[in-house]
């Protein structure tokens, strides 16, 4: 380029930049008219637990988390990996070294540079028995080398398989090959925490007078139970490319008052309440929204000697199922885009082919016969011996709902009695974990993008397998998938086996049902983990 | 009296131990504990969590560890569930909030509820009565959390008078919609005791005598009839004072408020030990205190009663 055409190019870049000011902002890209007050605000459903990235716990807690701190690598709109504090990763021949470069220009909230030990300090954190977090799994999942060793106690937090090689090297090694371990850098566990500030305030350090973070954004207010504010971190990389100011996220406990006051004005985004989605998208349809979440529901089945015998009769699980007419469940309880499963892996999850199972091929006319005819062929209901199950469930309307639906479908169908029982959320937890029940609710959501971590459920070790199902070919397939290069054909025979034994008996894959405000732009809808980022959003001016 | 005062402070400190025994007993009955979740944790994980918050000791040894230390230190300890925050945070937080929106719904429930109760009695049989009782049956038959919601759909979303929810430091926007909706069913119990009590004393001798003598109606209500109409109802108010300023969980859960009542409940669902026993001690504390608040006031009222 000639001096001369800099000289113009420049005079415009002066111009643009003050007719920018003058005129209200637009966007950068796309050029719309920006709103000036760059608010979002949310519901929450409750109050979280911690904000401190390595005994932070529930999703909620995650998105706050994802706006203060930010992570090795980052998820785009799509669910992509994108770049974070580091600029990309390179992978060893036999897959069990990652080396992640770190970008030069991180810093903290208080200007110090985020460097490759603030990772390893944040992640030693996590498994340290010391740190006592809920969360330690996590770092087990990953497979960092000696990892379990070291949650346990056994060894040094410094025997973990991770390492600062220089400020801007991080080196991890794993204890065996993880195809998805890069994917498991956007979870909040992994995420760096300022030592200096941690150790100076204890477990206070998560205050807004205190925390210091890394992220796009800082806490500014706090209070617990009603409202946690947090505005744009001018120390942030990429500040310039964020146009939200301020994100405010309120706790509603009940869903219908949330949309209420979503309705009033006072809210951006709300979950929509079951069954209100066919209502609410006749009337505003751009704002009400259904697109899909990377969890299932099912029923456990209990296998052990303590549920019902019947219930270890393959037959009667392959009738129970056969005899749930999946499409009611969704169309008619839930309406709100949920799609009827008939295995357990959620049908976007990445890389993944839902198997054609027999059932699903069927129609529910189909369904039925085939189901009476296993129930009596197993010699229970009409004709046969009485059955009479319980469904436990978590106290909620929703579950309830299904619960009883399901409970007519059987009847009718199979002459199966069913009685329900709720019990509040930990009551429940101890009465499947250990067994204590016939027949119980059960939800899963993908902890990343990828088949396993619905499949693991039912493998024998797992300690969430609450059917105690254990099966030796099952359990060899999801061994062989872990260093497959192509493990989808392996997870295709391990959803026939569970199409077969049903050890649970999947219902639906969830759908994420959401009231938006259409001035909110840019939503990520096709991230199944719905991992959102604030400063990729912006609200345009109505 | 100063004596009967230290008399009952000092029948409330085995009230208060008692208490302690039998809520960390029914605690420890419940299944469950705080650190359960879907995801069962691994053992040493488990262990790690229970032996940093002390939950691997003894029953008993925990039981007084957390005496010693709330009647030594005032310490309640820190709260299983968030992480940051102790129970004194927890209770300064919240109790605050509870405490403004509780005592105004107070102030607001006894003066209409005594209102409401002595027009009823002295024009009995009258249309004003049955208007009366008619609010306050109404009042009384619209639970808060039916009445909570309709508070909002009316002034928020179609008057766009007041905000849904939220607290906003006790701005008085945020407070008017907590405080109806609180007050509404004790504002009706309050009338209707009212009202009965001051129907029998209408009817008793010395009101007659006093009417007799050619007192003016108001002087007969204000001076003598209103002291002993209002005995039924202070033996009330002690407790309701208490449950309104400790919070409710309807209350806290429709308006967001970020009160004590939401968590005295969600601290029982989580299992969150430390809170559970701060907000029941705090609430043990206060009823004691207002029961003989009540009390001595039954004594400066009434002169039949000397302690």
């Amino acid at each position: 380029m000639s001096i001369k055409a800099t000289l113009l190019a420049s005079g415009a870049a002066v111009f643009i930049a003050m007719s920018g000011a003058a005129l209200a902002a637009t966007h950068p890209v796309t050029g719309e008219t920006l709103a000036e007050d760059q608010t979002f605000t949310y519901r929450i459903l409750d109050e979280f637990p911690s904000y401190d990235p390595q005994l932070a716990e529930d999703v909620s807690g995650g998105e706050l988390i994802r706006d203060l701190f930010e992570g090795l690598m980052n998820q785009d709109a799509e669910g992509n990996l994108v770049p974070g504090v580091a600029t990309g990763y390179t992978v060893s021949d036999d897959k069990l070294t990652y080396t992640f470069t770190l970008r030069d220009n991180a810093k903290w909230s208080n200007g110090d540079p985020v460097v490759a030990g603030d990772f390893v300090y944040a992640w030693r954190r996590a498994a340290d028995p010391a740190t006592a977090s809920e969360y330690a799994w996590f770092i087990e999942l990953m497979a960092l080398e000696n990892a379990s060793a070291v949650v346990a106690g056994e060894m040094p937090t410094d025997a973990l398989g991770v390492r600062a090689e220089d400020d801007h090297t991080l080196v991890v090694t794993l204890s065996e090959p993880l195809p998805y371990f890069a994917q498991m850098t956007t979870h909040f566990t992994t995420f760096p925490t300022h030592q200096a500030t941690v150790e100076a305030f204890g477990d206070q350090w998560t205050r807004p007078e205190n925390i210091v973070s890394n992220g796009a954004y800082v806490l500014t207010e706090h209070i617990p139970a009603e409202r946690s504010v947090r505005e744009r971190n001018p120390m942030y990389w990429d500040n310039e490319n964020t146009i939200i100011e301020k994100v405010v996220a309120l706790v509603i406990n009940d869903e219908n008052q949330a949309l209420t006051r979503y309705l009033a004005g006072e809210l951006d985004r709300t979950e929509v309440p079951a069954g209100q989605y066919p209502r609410l998208h006749e009337e505003y349809p751009t704002e009400a929204l259904s697109f899909p979440l990377l969890c299932s529901y099912y029923f456990n089945v209990n296998l052990t000697d303590s549920g019902p015998e019947a219930l270890r009769d393959v037959r009667v699980r392959q009738a129970l199922s056969l005899a749930i007419d999946r499409d009611v469940i969704v169309e008619n309880v839930l309406a709100g885009g949920q799609v009827p499963a008939y295995t357990l892996t959620h049908w976007a999850t990445a890389g993944f082919e839902v198997p054609q199972v027999a059932a699903a091929t069927m129609t529910q006319e189909e369904r039925n016969a085939a189901a009476q005819a296993l129930l009596a062929e197993a010699g229970f209901g009409t004709g046969g011996a009485p059955l009479s199950l319980e469904i436990l469930y978590n106290t909620s309307e929703a579950h309830q709902k299904i619960a009883v639906a399901i409970g007519q479908m059987w009847k009718t169908t199979l002459g199966v009695e069913t009685t329900l029982a709720n019990q509040e959320w930990q009551t429940f937890l101890d009465a499947r974990g250990n067994q204590n029940y016939e027949l119980a609710r059960a939800g899963w959501c993908g902890d990343y993008n990828e088949a396993s971590t619905f499949l693991d459920i039912v493998s024998t070790n797992s300690g969430y397998n609450d059917s105690k199902f254990s099966n030796a070919d099952f359990d060899a397939l999801m061994a062989q998938a872990k260093t497959s290069d192509d493990p989808l054909p392996l997870y295709t025979q391990a959803e026939q086996i569970i199409a077969t034994e049903l050890p649970v008996l999947p219902i639906y894959h969830y759908a994420s049902v959401y009231m938006l405000n259409d001035a909110i732009k840019n939503w990520p809808v096709n991230n199944v983990q719905q991992n959102w980022y604030a400063r990729d959003l912006y609200k345009v001016a109505e | 009296m100063f004596s009967y005062i230290i008399r009952r402070l000092a029948v409330a400190v085995p009230t208060i131990l008692i208490l302690i025994v039998m809520s960390f007993m029914l605690m420890f009955a419940a299944p469950g504990g705080p650190f359960n979740s879907e995801r069962p944790l691994s053992p040493t994980v488990m262990a790690n969590i229970e032996a940093r918050y002390g939950l691997d000791q003894p029953y008993w040894k925990q039981m007084f560890d957390y005496t010693v230390n709330v009647v030594t230190r005032f310490d309640f300890g820190p709260s299983f569930q968030y992480r940051d925050r102790t129970v004194n945070d927890v209770i300064a937080q919240g109790f605050p909030v509870t405490l403004k929106y509780g005592f105004w719904s107070f102030v607001v429930a006894v003066v209409f509820g005594l209102g409401l109760g002595v027009v009823a009695a002295i024009r009995h049989n009258t249309w004003l009565d049955y208007l009366a009782v008619g609010i306050s049956i109404g009042a009384q038959v619209l639970p808060n959390f039916v009445m909570a919601p309709i508070l909002v759909l009316v002034f928020t979303l179609w008057l766009g008078w007041l905000p849904g929810g939220g607290w906003n430091g006790g701005q008085w926007q945020y407070v008017i919609l907590p405080v109806i909706a609180l007050s509404t069913s004790y504002m009706a119990s309050i009338a209707r005791i009212m009202r009965s009590s001051m129907l029998e004393v209408m009817n008793a001798g010395f009101i007659r005598t006093a009417r007799a003598k050619g007192l003016p109606m108001h002087r007969v209500i204000w001076k003598h009839a209103m002291k002993p109409a209002l005995l039924p109802v202070l033996s009330y108010l002690g407790p309701a004072f208490v449950s309104m300023v400790t919070g409710s969980v309807v209350i806290d859960v429709y308006f967001s408020t970020g009160g004590i009542g939401q968590f005295f409940v969600n601290s029982a669902f989580s299992r969150d030990y430390s809170v559970i026993m701060g907000i029941t001690i705090l609430v043990g504390v206060l009823t004691i205190l207002f029961n003989l608040v009540v009390d001595l006031l039954y004594a400066w009222i009434d002169p039949k009663i000397r302690y």
